[in-house]
């Protein structure tokens, strides 16, 4: 992808993002902080691909601290969403 | 199983969509939960169609780090108590700022071709850098390991102005010369590294929730920067919105404190008129109460609205203040919660906290809605919230308070105010409120004080 289509992508999802957030209330603020933490372990792909590449030594080591790092903002944000948000819903 | 790239690139785009219903649902507390799992399935598929990519040539390293990183993060997620989220927020912060930026060092390693990709790992680098170790001073001042009093020396921001613009140099000057330079990368490492301290150590721990949300920007904007690098829109996507959003609460947050984010990140409070002092504010003018007294002026009242802030989850009083609340209401009160948007110690915080507590979320009104009707109410009770009831933020133009947005209590029949002694908040002023006619201190500890309360009002 070419760097214009990329900025494209990037200046059009702020814009979406803009909306989406202010149409969350503030009761949900916690949870929206602990849900865009585990969506932005999407980083996880980057770094699937770097620890999978097979190169030096150094790449696998960077790519691994990456996949770990990753899944735990992945795994414990959704799981500490669902969490909050599981009170929020009874009653 | 190798797939073509074009099939992965079409599974990003289905995750990134589900990301974004997903954020939708957090619209409205009964579609919350169904959205989180829109998003964590466009996870899943994301995570899945990428082990299939051709480049992939081994799974040992991967199915490691998955499990690890797995383990840790369920740990995290089922252990934390509510009232530390901030700190658990502050760390994922921090893990996602460090997943770009050992994504983008692999990437630099691995040998960037082109000027984009080069100046991009460059920004992912340093923002990157910058949110891990900013995140993890905020944890420690959360989690009270290290002192919350701002902290800092003189020059401290030349220090980092230096650090910022060299940083910054040194990635323009490898990417206008297209030349990786490994002494370089490793000064931006080092230099972004101590930036992230050096921003944090000088903000006090009332700004702490503007801190926070800041840092979950950055981490959103670290991971779009890595998603340049790699040319993965579903990273670009999805670090925007997560970008977007921090920006808005750290917005939020500013707003409600009467700050700029300028002043917050400078460590900077406004400047006072000549001080207050406490003795003449409050001499002869405070009505101290007993619970059996407040269990009385609470049985005639029609309305009630509690007014929570951080001293009530320390207190753990959450459970106590339900219970009130549910006495009050089976003798025919309405009872309603008045939340501060800086009540607890991040955004939305004291929600989370009444909502374990099992109180309704439709009776958790913000500031907005509920400033209006304290004129109709009978009895407000102020349990561990200072600095954000006191009148001088409305009346006292010299205060270093004045415009920040207060919770209208005074403007109640009568005013509870649940503390244990006079000692002032954050802001380190006194609060007229507490010398006000229609105002009784009940002093004592929040939780002995309210259940005390809900004793009398059941026998009386």
């Amino acid at each position: 992808m070419d760097f214009v289509a990329q900025l494209t992508v990037f200046v059009l999802a702020i814009f979406l993002g803009f909306e989406l957030i202010t149409k969350v209330p503030p009761t949900l603020h916690t949870p929206l902080m602990s849900g865009s933490n585990a969506i932005s372990g999407i980083t996880l792909v980057g770094a699937l691909l770097a620890a999978g590449h097979g190169g030096s030594t150094l790449i696998s080591v960077l790519g691994f601290i990456a996949v770990v790092l990753a899944t735990i903002n992945v795994i414990g944000g959704f799981m500490v969403t669902n969490r909050m948000l599981a009170m929020f819903k009874r009653k | 199983m190798q797939i073509a790239q074009n099939w992965i690139d079409i599974a990003y785009l289905i995750a990134a969509s589900l990301f974004i219903l997903g954020i939708k649902g957090l619209a409205k507390p009964k579609t919350a939960v169904r959205g989180n799992l829109l998003a964590a399935s466009g996870m899943g598929i994301a995570a899945v169609v990428t082990l299939l990519h051709h480049s992939i040539v081994s799974y040992e390293v991967i199915v490691a780090g998955l499990i690890i990183g797995a383990v840790i993060g369920a740990i995290l997620a089922i252990k934390v108590q509510m009232t530390s989220m901030p700190q658990l927020i502050a760390m994922l912060n921090g893990f996602g700022g460090g997943a770009s930026f050992a994504l983008a060092a692999a990437e630099y390693f691995k040998g960037v071709d082109t000027t984009v990709a080069m100046a991009a790992s460059g920004a992912a680098i340093l923002i990157g850098a910058v949110t891990f170790t900013g995140s993890f001073v905020a944890f420690a001042k959360l989690q009270e390991l290290i002192d919350g009093q701002p902290k800092g020396f003189p020059g401290m921001k030349l220090v980092n102005l230096i650090l910022l613009v060299g940083a910054v140099a040194a990635i323009g000057y490898m990417t206008v010369t297209g030349q990786p330079n490994d002494t370089l990368f490793w000064g931006v490492v080092v230099a972004a590294a101590l930036l992230g301290v050096m921003l944090v150590m000088p903000i006090g721990g009332a700004d702490m929730p503007v801190v926070i949300a800041l840092l979950n920007s950055y981490s959103g904007l670290a991971a779009s920067a890595a998603g340049f690098v790699m040319g993965n829109s579903a990273l670009i996507i999805t670090g925007s919105l997560v970008g977007a959003s921090g920006l808005i609460l750290t917005q939020i947050m500013c707003k409600a404190m009467n700050r700029s984010l300028t002043n917050v990140l400078f460590g900077v409070m406004a400047e006072g008129g000549e001080a207050m002092d406490a003795d003449e504010v409050y001499q002869g003018k405070i009505k101290a109460s007993s619970p059996d007294e407040v269990a009385m002026i609470l049985e005639t009242a029609q309305r009630v609205v509690i007014v929570p802030g951080f001293g009530l989850a320390m207190a753990q009083a959450q459970h106590a203040v339900r219970d009130l609340a549910d006495t009050l209401e089976a003798r025919g009160a309405t009872v309603e919660y008045a939340i501060h948007p800086v009540a607890g110690r991040m955004p939305g915080h004291m929600n989370v906290l009444l909502a374990e507590a099992e109180v309704s979320y439709d009776k958790l009104k913000d500031m907005d809605t509920i400033n209006p009707t304290f004129e109709q109410t009978d009895v407000a009770i102020v349990i561990g919230a200072n600095d954000v009831t006191n009148p001088l933020a409305r009346e006292d133009k010299g205060s270093p308070i004045y415009g920040m947005p207060i919770l209208n209590v005074d403007k109640a029949r009568t005013v509870v105010v649940v503390k244990r002694s006079l000692s002032p908040g954050f802001a380190g002023l006194p609060n007229p409120l507490f010398a006000k006619d229609n105002t009784l201190m009940l002093f004592g500890d929040g939780k002995q004080a309210i259940i005390d309360t809900t004793a009398a009002l059941k026998e009386g």
